[in-house]
């Protein structure tokens, strides 16, 4: 693993310079610490900061931006008249990368040496043949054009390898040389190894504008690449989700409302089960219940928030959805045959709330709390139950923090994904009946994009504009959640 | 209700009398106390029958129901089955007979018919001539065959089978289960601690029984390996930064607000990032861990970020003063006194950040860790972040997601398992916390 | 001290509203009221006064029994309203609250409309069948606060919205809503600014003349000006209790004599 390696020899090289950057700032001072403007540990990390910092990042802006150039080059190399077959370039473009690796393959076991491997003019058949019996994994014949585009492939891939090898190492030494050169005893070491720390925290900081942008980005291509495949005006306002299986498109209809309809569905029920029961807990505890009552039961409560979504998932298929076709299906206890399926938006929808209570009711738990004492003070005096007192001043004090707390569940609700690709099923419908299977947002965008689809398809970039209302949807939830949040908190501080 | 112009004129009733509009507001009063009751009721009754369900489904996943057998195969015997033409079936009809002479032995009279204990065992012969051939030295000496019984046979020991639900099976036979019976009177089958489940790796489709989370935890191990290294230094600078460093501006607004955002985006979309990112552009192999830990570290940076900012903010002023006073560099004082007081507040929000790193499934999906793909271990330590590997939660989901119901039993004692990992996390927070938690 | 002036009413002995019987106080292991006994009479104001942390506001909150919101507070002895003991198992303290209101030192309106908060008391206790009548209840308590001028077109405008005093008088009107017989004040002018002080403190010789008024204060003017008896309270023992004249011009206890004249407190 050339890579590990790489990354060794970068530490080496930092360990080197920090040595000797200790050592000569000693030897400035003659051995003398207080002569020092700095203490000893500050120049030899300077110099190992030196070396170490730009190397690394060097390395890894190489690291993402190589594979990039490579394919673009490549990509040009593959005919168009290929694509036109209707081999779309993502699918030439892997078939390239397989070929470049059996060629590894061969390469490594011995079936081909390196010379062979590079043979422009190789037989194409033969070659295939030496592959498939390497083990590689292609496909029957191999054409001239995608040999040569592999074979150009695995040369700027090596080559890229090597430069970086060489660059990097480079960057490290020359580095941990200014590092070592800086130092002198009034070298104020001190002060630039701390600026160089403050610089790395303000990047460990911007990592998280760096994923915003990347989430941002990544749906926003996306969705400009479906949209070009596929109009807009249907996506957003198609009745029918009925996406072909062939992968080819054509024949799919890939409306958004039957899966929003059933992802809102789903929360509502997901809502309905969990904010009574985690509103009327947050109050029983935070106004009701002795000490040892709460230490005891709030904790439990929240092990359910703990819980992974893929248990509820399991648990909303296999004993809740079950259980509830017993009650609700043919021959159950009711005596209706309302439900023919253990998957349904019930199913989904009341797991989903048994997973929010916890997160209502802390929240809630939290709001309650932060009303000030005297209100409560104000109405007992005035002779009020506890009750009343809930119920007529606490609760509508702390309303807009509730308000909050329950679009943040919303917000939850919508994302959530395992209890629905488990619980509710896969049939995309426009119904009203609970009792029905439906699914979500969040269960296509997995199963469009799990499986061996076409990255190229509308069929699997649909699931990027799903993704991209979903983040819409959800951000929208948050930013109106927090903002609520927000203001009640001033107003009480 | 009290005569309202009364009660304002005439001297006030007596305190010790209750009236009736107070009645009704006393019994309001009790009625709204039992509906908190009732829902934290509730609530614990989700959670019993959650666990109720993890344990009683799940523990039938560490037994595993076998058939043993002893018996010694001579070279005779051994050269007339080669040279047979149906060999394994050859090796099948040794097998049956010495189940036989075991069964007449203990007394048991029943009928032992080859199709029958095909349908147990599964075709047996083949493995005991795999046996053979590779360990030709063992011929003529007793051997004690220890075979998998097949998925309806270790359903029935385990209670998801019946004679009723056989009555119309394509693979098995009621008079079947009489056999059964009768091998299990005769010691011959019997349930076992089932280690294949704990080391093993994915089984095919059709073999439920075969199958194992092994290969899989060590996926999740590699990942935690992933987020624990990238998400505890970059938490730490960041939360570091914004709380001492950052200046009140536009710039530190922004990053906040992000933050708190990136907490709240749904798992899935973080999925999508990798995808894209990770996959589509940068060309990282497909399936890898270490796809699969870059993807969580990411989601779960935000959420230690803010629990480690609320530690560094727990730490009073004073001490920075107090170090600020003695000559100490603002970086200094962060890191010889700040950070060492917000440790434990640090670390608890870390663990608790892995935890839910570790129960998450719907992104490994997207990246390719689902299930089957963990049919073995890696071999070696680097190859256990890049070779293509699943992780607890997607191999569960892999699980119940397949048409045998002899899988939901894996998957639910694959919960069992995860969560055992988890409670261990949590412990250790709570133990943390207990611990080193110093209030000022 | 000249600058004191006494409150011009005689003086009269009226007939004991509560009667409080060597009452203690703990809360946990801290013993914070010893042996307090006191008559408080009707129709008249006794202002409660001593140093920070001597018991006094504890011992107001005795009366209406808002020390049961409080787990750890424990109260023995016996405190009766009209001769009856209202820490009987059979009192539903919401029965006496509404009968002993009280205000607070910080200014508490609900987050509600004016109305609504003047309105809350007679709503919980069933004392109005018609709109009109809780109009009428409403209307009354603010004159009495004398509030009404200041607020009768802003009924539906939020409480919070009002200044401190404003705040503080919305308070009164809404205890004095439910028609109590006491009045308990528990430092209601700490938190005004002198102008507002004096407006509440002419609010509160006039609700004398309907309510029995029991107000704790920091200001010895203040109860100087108020208040026609004057009970001081020292490390929660009650050290002497009398007319406010006879306390402030010829204290008994050398304690209460040396609170007055500021050497202590």
């Amino acid at each position: 693993m050339p890579f590990l390696w790489l990354v060794l020899i970068l530490l080496a090289i930092a360990a080197v310079g920090y040595a000797l950057g200790r050592a000569r700032a000693l030897a400035s001072s003659g051995g003398d610490i207080v002569q020092l403007h700095s203490l000893p540990v500050y120049y030899g990390s300077n110099a190992a900061l030196k070396s170490l910092v730009p190397a690394l990042a060097v390395l890894a802006v190489w690291l993402v931006a190589q594979p990039i150039y490579v394919t673009n080059v490549v990509s040009g190399m593959i005919p168009q008249a290929q694509i036109a077959e209707g081999v779309s370039d993502s699918l030439a473009l892997s078939e390239v990368r397989r070929i470049a690796d059996g060629l590894d393959l061969a390469v490594a076991n011995g079936a081909l040496t390196e010379g062979e491997a590079r043979d422009g003019n190789a037989d194409v058949g033969a070659l295939t043949q030496t592959l498939q019996d390497a083990g590689a994994v292609v496909t029957n014949e191999i054409t001239a054009q995608a040999l040569a585009a592999a074979q150009r492939f695995r040369a700027l891939s090596a080559g890229g390898a090597w430069a970086m090898t060489a660059v990097v190492i480079a960057i490290a030494v020359i580095g941990a040389f200014v590092g070592i050169r800086q130092t002198h005893k009034d070298f104020r070491a001190r002060n630039v190894v701390e600026q160089g720390i403050r610089a790395l925290l303000i990047a460990a900081s911007l990592i998280a504008i760096l994923t915003t942008l990347g989430i941002v980005l990544s749906l926003v291509f996306n969705t400009i690449e479906f949209f070009r495949l596929y109009p807009a005006l249907d996506f957003f306002f198609g009745t029918e989700w009925a996406p072909s299986f062939t992968g080819r498109g054509g024949a799919s209809s890939l409306g958004v409302l039957p899966l929003l309809w059933g992802t809102i569905y789903i929360s509502v029920v997901a809502l309905v089960v969990a904010v009574p029961i985690g509103l009327f807990s947050a109050i029983y505890l935070s106004e009701y219940a002795s000490p040892a009552v709460r230490s005891f039961a709030k904790p439990l409560l929240e092990v359910l928030a703990g819980i992974p979504t893929i248990v509820y998932g399991l648990f909303a298929l296999l004993t809740v959805g079950p259980l509830l076709v017993s009650v609700f299906g043919e021959g159950g206890l009711l005596g209706v045959n309302w439900q023919g399926g253990g998957r349904a938006v019930i199913t989904a929808g009341i797991v989903m709330g048994i997973m929010l209570i916890p997160f209502v009711s802390s929240l809630s738990d939290d709001i309650i709390n932060a009303v000030p004492q005297a209100l409560r003070d104000g109405s007992y005096g005035l002779g009020a139950t506890q009750s009343e007192t809930v119920k007529q001043v606490i609760l509508p004090a702390a309303l807009p923090g509730i308000v909050g707390a329950i679009l943040l569940a919303a917000s939850r609700a919508i994302g959530e994904t395992m209890i629905v690709v488990l619980g509710a099923g896969a049939a995309a419908r426009l119904s009203l009946s609970p009792f029905e299977a439906m699914t979500t947002v969040t269960a296509k965008i997995v199963s469009q994009l799990t499986g061996d689809s076409d990255f190229a398809s509308p069929e699997a970039l649909v699931a990027f504009a799903l993704g991209m209302t979903l983040f819409i949807l959800t951000l929208g939830l948050n930013i109106l959640a927090l903002h609520i949040v927000r203001k009640y908190r001033e107003q009480y501080e | 209700m009290t005569d309202t112009n009364a009660s304002r004129t005439a001297p006030k009733a007596s305190l010790l009398t209750i009236d009736s509009h107070t009645k009704r507001r006393q019994a309001a009063e009790k009625r709204f106390r039992v509906y908190g009751i009732v829902a934290i009721v509730i609530g614990m009754l989700f959670l019993a029958v959650l666990a109720v369900s993890i344990i009683r489904s799940g523990l039938p996943a560490f037994t595993k129901t076998i058939v043993e057998v002893e018996f010694t195969l001579t070279q005779d015997e051994f050269d007339a089955a080669e040279k047979q033409l149906f060999k394994t079936k050859a090796y099948a009809g040794y097998f049956n007979a010495a189940l036989l002479t075991k069964l007449r032995e203990q007394g048991l009279d029943v009928e032992v018919d080859a199709k029958a204990i095909e349908r147990i065992l599964g075709k047996t012969g083949g493995t005991i001539r795999e046996f053979y051939r590779a360990n030709t030295e063992q011929i003529g000496q007793p051997v004690a065959f220890k075979l998998a019984a097949a998925s309806r046979v270790d359903g029935y020991f385990k209670g998801r089978v019946s004679r009723d639900t056989l009555q119309d099976s394509r693979f098995m036979q009621l008079s079947d289960l009489d056999l059964v019976d009768a091998l299990y009177s005769a010691g011959i089958i019997r349930q076992v601690f089932n280690w294949t489940f704990i080391t093993g790796a994915d089984s095919g489709v059709d073999n439920p029984g075969g199958a194992g989370i092994g290969a899989s935890v060590v996926g999740s191990f590699f990942m935690m390996l992933v987020v624990l290294g990238l998400s505890l230094p970059i938490g730490v600078a960041a939360s570091i930064y914004l709380e001492e460093f950052a200046p009140q501006n536009r710039i530190t607004d922004f990053i906040e607000v992000n933050i708190s955002n990136l907490a709240a985006v749904p798992s899935i979309v973080y999925g999508i990032l990798g995808l894209s990112i990770f996959i589509q552009v940068m060309h990282l192999p497909q399936s890898a861990p270490l796809v699969g830990g870059l993807v969580l570290t990411l989601m779960t940076l935000p959420r230690i970020i803010i629990p480690a900012r609320a530690a560094l903010k727990a730490v009073p002023p004073s001490i920075r003063d107090a170090a600020l006073g003695v000559g100490a560099s603002k970086v200094q004082t962060v890191f010889h006194h700040v950070l060492p007081l917000a440790t434990p507040g640090i670390l608890t929000g870390l663990i608790i950040g892995l935890g839910q790193a570790l129960g998450e499934t719907a992104p490994l999906l997207l990246i390719g860790m689902v299930g089957f793909v963990a049919r073995g271990y890696p071999d070696g330590f680097i190859a256990g972040f890049t070779d293509p590997n699943s992780a607890m939660p997607a191999q569960i989901y892999t699980w119940a997601a397949r048409a045998d119901v002899g899988f939901y039993e894996k998957a639910w004692g694959g919960i069992i398992i995860l969560l055992i990992f988890l409670l261990t996390m949590n412990i250790l927070a709570v133990i943390l916390r207990r611990k080193f938690e110093r209030r000022w | 001290m000249n600058d004191m002036r006494f409150v011009e009413t005689r003086v009269t002995t009226n007939e004991a509203k509560f009667t409080a019987k060597d009452v203690q106080v703990y809360y946990g292991d801290n013993h914070a009221i010893k042996d307090v006994s006191i008559d408080i009479e009707d129709k008249t104001v006794t202002a409660f006064i001593g140093p920070s942390g001597c018991g006094k506001s504890t011992f107001l909150r005795c009366l209406n029994r808002m020390n049961d919101t409080i787990d750890i507070c424990r109260v023995e002895g016996d405190i009766l309203l009209d001769g009856e003991d209202i820490y009987d198992k059979k009192v539903d303290p919401v029965q006496l609250r509404a009968r002993v209101g009280m205000v607070f030192q910080k200014p508490n309106p609900f987050p509600k409309s004016i109305y609504d908060n003047v309105a809350y008391g007679p709503r919980i206790h069933g004392m109005a069948r018609t709109r009109a009548d809780l109009d009428e209840i409403v209307e009354k308590s603010l004159r009495r606060a004398a509030l009404w001028d200041e607020a009768k077109d802003r009924l539906n405008a939020p409480g919070t919205g009002l200044s401190g005093g404003q705040q503080q008088r919305l308070c009164i009107a809404r205890a004095v809503a439910t028609e109590p017989e006491v009045l308990l004040m528990d430092e209601p002018c700490s938190a005004l600014d002198p102008i507002a002080t004096s407006q509440v403190e002419e609010l509160i010789a006039d609700l004398r003349t309907r309510f029995s008024v029991v107000i704790v204060t920091h200001s010895m003017q203040q109860a100087a000006r108020v208040s026609q008896k004057t009970a001081f309270f020292h490390l929660g023992d009650l050290v002497e209790y009398g007319d406010t004249g006879h306390i402030f011009t010829n204290p008994e206890d050398p304690r209460t004599e040396s609170y007055i004249t500021g050497r202590i407190g």
